[in-house]
């Protein structure tokens, strides 16, 4: 099990101040955190992409990711997202392969479409193709890692021939990819399709979407034969805030939740941490709360949280995280490995990937010989055959 | 809040479960009044035919701030998400509002935002408003009908509007020249629109049903379909 913080770089007034740290000071403090992460025992940073004030996070998540890769020893880098429909996959799979290399390996991303309608123009892109583009960027972008030249033709940009991405994935072995949606199952179904990992932000939202989500995802999985349903690659978010006593948890930071971007001035903190997986209190009740996803989900491999967000000091968000690091992380590690099967896979790192592609074992997109979807495929075929 | 029609096993074929949505704003509203009126009738016809009416009726007032809460945040308390669940597995529904600057009133409209489009396809609505003056008539057909329609749902043909003096009047029900006192007018267009509406659930069937701790499950285009552009 991996744990791991994400940012989504929002440069939000302190309410007890009115006043919001600078871009330069948010984006350097964004390092800070990621390498303090590391110290304190997570294993993955992953940060969101952003065109837009009041957010820092990076146009283009490499240049932040790089910098973290020279920072730090064995911290995963990941994103939260990627912006895959508004992103050209030419330039993904270069830029995201060239930090392969520079961070010997201590990559993987997330898919996203994003949820700020007015980038799509921004890009030349129209946001009522949002899935259909990020069914085809995808579809290239796993081409271009996997296929020395490649031949494409497609509706959202020119075609290439005989194109070469470069840098080549470091072993030629492309980063894990994970697909995130909260209710489009869609990508529920293109993760499984490819083998890939899904993610569910499981912020906002009650945890119906993340159960209907992720089970559509492993059937899907299996249906594709990668694996059993309970082995498919799940990560999830989640947020919360504590104090070693409850009451001083809620006492701090109810004036950031009252205004926060997204859920301020809506429900009351009581209601939303009823209604989603938001946890305010101890670490007792955040590690109680945590490991309830599990019954959700099922056993999981990534639990990803939203730390340094709604205008909290950047030393609180230290404290947060050292909180993390000695009460929390211990305790879910160890009941998370309790009762867990055998054989469901831990998330894979680079080392596993490569061993698995060396064995051959690499998922193949859409189901190989022996799975349903390639029964299914035959099937129809054989009756298209016969109609003829 | 069921009557005593509720059948003791839901899962008979002869139940039809009964959404009703009133956005009547105060206790007791006349909106509400109306909307119970309208169940009544709808339960009367369903079991003249046969069938057994399950009526769930529902006040948006009660979840008023639940509704805004959702509308700001992506999050849903328990008791609306039962409700919206409740909703759409309805085998038929009675919708009624109270006029406001010439439509009906926001509750009303935020409540049906938050359905979703395909959820109610097919499914047979029964309109009604409330307002002060008989003026406000046409607001069934001009607003609240549009918006059913855009849910792509079976719209009765008969609204039905109740304005104050429909409820009684003050020189004894005769407003008018008409023999008919409004009072009693009001109540036969109940009545008649309770039959048009058990006609048409009659006729369809009931629609499947899930325990609410069971989650909808998802449907899924294959994603052949989606890389080839063929889903459309």
């Amino acid at each position: 099990m991996q744990f791991g913080v994400f940012t989504i770089g929002d440069i939000t007034p302190d309410p007890h101040t009115g006043k919001a740290p600078s871009e330069h000071q948010r984006i350097k403090d964004t390092v800070k955190i990621a390498k303090h992460a590391e110290q304190a025992g997570f294993e993955v940073f992953a940060t969101g992409q952003h065109h837009n004030p009041p957010f820092v996070a990076p146009g283009n998540p490499p240049v932040l990711l790089a910098y973290l890769a020279a920072q730090t020893e064995n911290l995963i880098l990941s994103t939260a997202t990627t912006l895959i429909t508004t992103m050209d996959p030419v330039r993904l799979a270069e830029d995201y392969a060239y930090l392969q290399h520079l961070a010997d390996g201590r990559v993987d991303l997330t898919m996203g479409r994003g949820n700020t309608g007015p980038v799509y123009p921004w890009f030349g892109k129209d946001i009522r193709q949002g899935i259909p583009l990020a069914v085809e960027n995808y579809n290239l972008l796993y081409r271009l890692w996997r296929e020395e030249e490649v031949d494409w033709e497609g509706r959202f940009r020119t075609p290439l021939q005989q194109f070469t991405a470069t840098p080549r994935p470091l072993d030629d072995v492309p980063p894990f990819v994970w697909h995130g949606s909260i209710r489009s199952p869609e990508i529920a179904e293109q993760a499984a399709y490819y083998g890939d990992g899904f993610f569910h932000n499981n912020i906002f939202w009650n945890k119906e979407h993340v159960i209907q989500m992720v089970r559509l995802y492993r059937q899907r999985y299996e249906y594709y034969g990668h694996g059993k349903a309970h082995q498919a690659y799940v990560a999830l978010g989640g947020q919360a805030f504590m104090r070693e006593k409850s009451q001083d948890a809620w006492n701090e930071f109810r004036p950031y939740f009252d205004n926060a971007p997204v859920y301020g001035h809506g429900p009351s903190m009581e209601d939303f941490t009823k209604m989603t997986p938001l946890t305010v209190g101890s670490p007792q009740q955040v590690i109680e709360r945590t490991l309830e996803f599990r019954d959700w989900v099922g056993d999981y491999q990534r639990q990803m949280f939203l730390i340094d967000h709604a205008g909290l000091p950047t030393k609180t968000v230290l404290e947060q995280i050292d909180l993390f690091g000695e009460k929390v992380l211990p305790v879910l590690r160890e009941e998370f490995a309790k009762n867990r099967p055998d054989d469901v896979p831990e998330a894979p790192t680079h080392e596993f990937l490569k061993a698995r592609k060396a064995a051959g074992n690499a998922p193949i997109a859409g189901g190989g010989q022996g799975s349903q979807a390639f029964l299914d495929r035959e099937k129809a075929k054989a009756k298209e055959t016969e109609s003829n | 809040m069921e009557t005593a029609y509720e059948s003791t096993d839901p899962f008979t074929p002869d139940t039809r479960h009964v959404a009703v949505i009133a956005a009547g704003l105060s206790d007791p509203s006349s909106t509400s009044m109306l909307a119970k009126q309208l169940s009544q009738a709808t339960a009367d016809a369903l079991a003249q035919r046969g069938y057994r009416p399950v009526i769930h009726h529902f006040e948006l007032r009660e979840v008023a701030t639940d509704i805004a809460d959702s509308m700001v945040t992506f999050s849903r308390s328990e008791k609306l998400s039962a409700m919206i669940n409740e909703v759409e597995q309805a085998d038929t529904i009675i919708a009624v509002s109270p006029v406001f600057k010439a439509s009906y009133s926001g509750l009303f409209k935020s409540f049906w935002d938050l359905i979703e489009n395909d959820a109610l396809i097919g499914v047979p609505v029964q309109l009604g408003a409330t307002g002060g003056s008989p003026r406000h008539s046409l607001v069934i057909d001009n607003a609240m009908r549009p918006l059913f329609s855009y849910l792509r749902m079976r719209v009765m043909p008969t609204g039905v509007y109740a304005a104050t003096e429909d409820w009684g009047s003050a020189n004894g029900g005769q407003d008018t020249q008409d023999a008919e006192s409004n009072e009693a007018y009001l109540s036969r267009r109940i009545a008649h629109a309770g039959d048009e509406l058990a006609d048409v659930t009659a006729r369809l069937d009931p629609r499947p049903r899930r325990a609410p701790s069971q989650p909808k499950d998802l449907e899924v285009i294959p994603f052949d379909q989606l890389l080839n552009g063929t889903d459309q």
